[in-house]
C-alpha cells in the first residue's frame, strides 16, 4: 500500500498541475486514508458502482475530490488517462464532488454536507436490513461549519453504529492555520461529547490508519470518530505545512521538483 | 358557501395512504410534526419516521442520503424553513445530485398570519424555481393537494409542494385529475386570461363571477406548477384571450408572475397586469386582513382586469 499510495500522490499533484488549479494539500494529507480505505478496508466493486450492499464512502470536503479521483482510478471504477481531463470541460471529473463520476456517492462543494449525507444512507441501509458501512471524511476547518454538529448529534439520536466519521486533523484551512481562522480544539473531546467513540491517530500511518478503520466498521453499537492527525501537503516538501497550496496548483516547474520527491 | 379543506390534512392522510402502498417511503421532519401533520405517517410507520429536531439544513441532507440509497422521502416543514434556511444544502445535495426528494413545506405565505413576518414564507418560489431540475407545484385546494402528492411520489426528481396553514376553499371541479407541469382551465371565457396559483385561484374564480355581470368574460387558469411551466397553455391564453392577469400569494419578484411575463415576452407579448405582494413584508395579522392589506383580493383582480383589458385597445 505504500508504493500505491505514493502512486496516488504523483496523480495528485500531476492531475492538479494539468489543471492549473484545485486543492492538492488537503487532497495530500488524506492519501494514506483513502489508500487503506479503498484498498484495504471497503467492500465494494468498481465495476459495480451501484452495487446496494458496498460500503459508501463520502467526502465531504468535496474540494479535496483529486484524491478521491486518484483512488478510484487506481482502484478501476475509470481510466486512469481520466485524471488528466479534471476540471476541464467535458470531464468526467469536476472540481468539487459530482455524482457523475463513478463511485462518487455525493455532490459536495458547500462544507459540512457529507456527515448528515452520510446519516441519510446509514438509516436506509439499517432499514434495508443491509450491513454496509458508511465512512464520511470530514476536514478541520470543516469542523467551523454548524451543520457537522447538526449531524454529529443527530447519527447519536439515531444510534447510528453503521457510520464513521474521519477528521483529516491537518491544520491548515483555506486561508490560513485553523488555529488562526478559527480554533476548534478540543475537537477529540467535541466529538466525544457528541456521542461518538475518539480515536486519535498518526494519519500517514497505515497500520495505525488499517487498524483505526477496522475498528470503527465493527457495528458494535457505538458511533466512531477517527481524528487523523496528518500534514498537509504530504510527501511533497514545499508544500508541507504550507497554507499556500490548499488551493493552488504547482506550476510546471514545482511540479517537476515534487515528482523527483516522490519518486 | 364554499366548504373549506386544509391542504396539510390532505397531504398528511395522502401521506399514510402511501406509506402502506410503498415501503420505500420516508418521512423527515423537524420539530413542526404535529403542524405539517407526518404524525398521521409517523404514528403508523414510527421505523420510516425520522424527526430531526429543529435543524433544517441536516435535515435535508439527511434526505439527499436517504434517497441515494433508494428510499422515497418526503421532507416537512413550514415554507420558510423549507426553502431560504437549508437552501444551501437543497442546491448542492438535492439539486445538483437530481436527488428523489419531495419537499413538503406548510404555513406557506402571509396566511401564516400572526406570527408575523419571519414565518410568512413569500421568496420561497422564487427561490424554489431557480433549482435546476425542481419540480414546484402549489396546489390550488385540499383535492388537488392529494392528487399532487400521489403524483409526485411516483415521478423521479425532486420537487417542492407549497401549502397553506388555515383551511382554504374547495374549488377544483369533481373529476379534475392534476398533470404535472399542465395548467388546467377552471372556467371558460374570452376576453381575459387570469392566470391563478394556490389560494388565488378561488379569488380569481370569485372576481371573475362578478366580472361578467359587467360583461367581462374571463378565463380562469389554475396554474398549479410553477416549474416546469405550462408555456403552451400561457401563448394559447394570450393568443386566444389577448390579455393577461396573474395572481399569486407571493412577492412580486420571481413567482408567477414574472415567470408568465418572462413566456409572453419571448412568445407573444400582451398586456399584463401582476397580482401580487409588493416590495414589502407584512406585520402580524389574521390572515383575510393581511390579505385585504396586501391586494390580494376579487376585487384587486378586478381592477387588474379592467385595466389590461382597456389596454388590448
Amino acid at each position: 500500500m505504500e508504493s500505491r499510495a505514493r502512486v496516488i500522490r504523483r496523480h495528485i499533484v500531476k492531475m492538479t498541475a494539468a489543471a492549473g488549479s484545485g486543492h492538492p494539500g488537503g487532497s495530500l494529507s488524506a492519501v494514506e486514508l483513502l489508500t487503506a480505505l479503498y484498498f484495504r478496508v471497503l467492500r465494494h466493486n468498481p465495476s459495480d458502482p451501484h452495487w446496494l450492499d458496498r460500503d459508501r464512502f463520502i467526502l465531504s470536503k468535496g474540494h479535496c475530490v483529486p484524491v478521491l479521483y486518484s483512488v478510484l482510478a487506481e482502484a478501476g471504477y475509470f481510466d486512469v488517462k481520466e485524471l488528466q481531463t479534471f476540471r476541464k470541460v467535458g470531464s468526467l471529473l469536476q472540481g468539487h464532488c459530482h455524482v457523475m463520476t463513478p463511485g462518487v456517492e455525493q455532490c459536495a462543494g458547500s462544507l459540512g454536507q457529507g456527515l448528515s449525507f452520510g446519516i441519510g444512507a446509514a438509516l436506509a441501509g439499517r432499514l434495508d436490513g443491509r450491513d454496509y458501512t458508511v465512512y464520511v471524511m470530514i476536514g478541520d476547518g470543516e469542523c467551523d461549519e454548524g451543520q457537522v454538529w447538526e449531524a454529529a448529534m443527530a447519527a447519536s439520536h439515531f444510534r447510528l453504529d453503521n457510520l464513521v466519521a474521519i477528521v483529516d486533523r491537518n491544520r491548515i484551512q483555506n486561508d490560513r492555520h485553523t488555529s488562526e481562522a478559527m480554533e476548534i480544539e478540543p475537537i477529540a473531546d467535541k466529538w466525544a461529547s457528541f456521542g461518538w467513540t475518539v480515536k486519535e491517530i498518526d494519519g500517514h500511518d497505515l497500520a495505525q490508519v488499517v487498524d483505526a478503520l477496522e475498528a470503527a466498521h465493527q457495528q458494535d453499537g457505538e458511533r466512531h470518530a477517527i481524528i487523523a492527525h496528518t500534514t498537509k501537503g504530504k510527501g511533497v516538501s514545499f508544500m508541507e505545512d504550507n497554507p499556500e497550496f490548499h488551493g493552488k496548483a504547482p506550476n510546471p516547474e514545482q511540479l517537476q521538483k515534487a515528482l523527483q520527491e516522490l519518486s | 358557501m364554499v366548504t373549506q379543506a386544509s391542504t396539510r390534512e390532505a397531504y398528511g392522510k395522502t401521506l399514510l395512504e402511501l406509506g402502506r402502498e410503498n415501503t420505500n417511503i420516508v418521512v423527515i421532519g423537524g420539530d413542526l410534526n404535529k403542524s405539517t401533520m407526518t404524525t398521521f405517517f409517523a404514528k403508523e410507520f414510527p421505523d420510516r419516521f425520522f424527526d430531526c429536531g429543529a435543524a433544517e439544513q441536516n435535515m435535508m441532507s439527511i434526505s439527499a442520503g436517504l434517497a441515494s440509497s433508494g428510499k422515497i422521502p418526503f421532507v416537512s416543514t413550514f415554507a420558510v424553513f423549507g426553502s431560504g434556511r437549508p437552501f444551501d444544502q437543497i442546491r448542492i445535495s438535492i439539486a445538483q445530485a437530481r436527488a428523489n426528494v419531495k419537499i413538503v413545506v406548510t404555513h406557506a405565505g402571509i396566511i401564516t398570519g400572526s406570527d408575523g413576518m419571519s414565518a410568512h414564507g413569500i421568496e420561497d418560489l422564487a427561490l424554489m424555481c431557480s433549482l435546476v431540475g425542481f419540480t414546484v407545484v402549489v396546489p390550488a385546494d385540499a383535492r388537488e393537494t392529494a392528487q399532487v402528492i400521489r403524483s409526485v411520489a411516483e415521478m423521479d426528481g425532486p420537487c417542492y409542494i407549497r401549502l397553506s396553514r388555515p383551511a382554504t376553499p374547495l374549488i377544483c371541479p369533481e373529476g379534475y385529475r392534476f398533470q404535472p407541469g399542465k395548467a388546467s382551465v377552471f372556467r371558460p371565457g374570452g376576453d381575459v386570461s387570469i392566470l391563478a396559483t394556490g389560494i388565488m385561484v378561488a379569488k380569481a374564480l370569485e372576481a371573475a363571477g362578478t366580472l361578467a355581470q359587467e360583461g367581462i368574460d374571463a378565463r380562469v387558469v389554475n396554474v398549479s406548477t410553477l416549474k416546469p411551466i405550462d408555456q403552451e397553455c400561457i401563448i394559447r391564453c394570450a393568443h386566444e384571450t389577448g390579455a393577461i392577469v396573474t395572481a399569486e400569494e407571493h412577492l412580486k419578484h420571481g413567482g408567477l408572475g414574472s415567470i408568465v411575463s418572462q413566456v409572453l415576452v419571448e412568445n407573444c407579448p400582451v398586456p399584463v397586469s401582476t397580482v401580487a405582494i409588493e416590495d414589502v413584508y407584512s406585520h402580524s395579522g389574521e390572515a383575510d386582513e393581511l390579505l385585504q392589506l396586501r391586494g390580494l383580493t376579487p376585487e384587486k383582480i378586478q381592477v387588474a382586469v379592467r385595466e389590461v383589458v382597456a389596454r388590448k385597445g
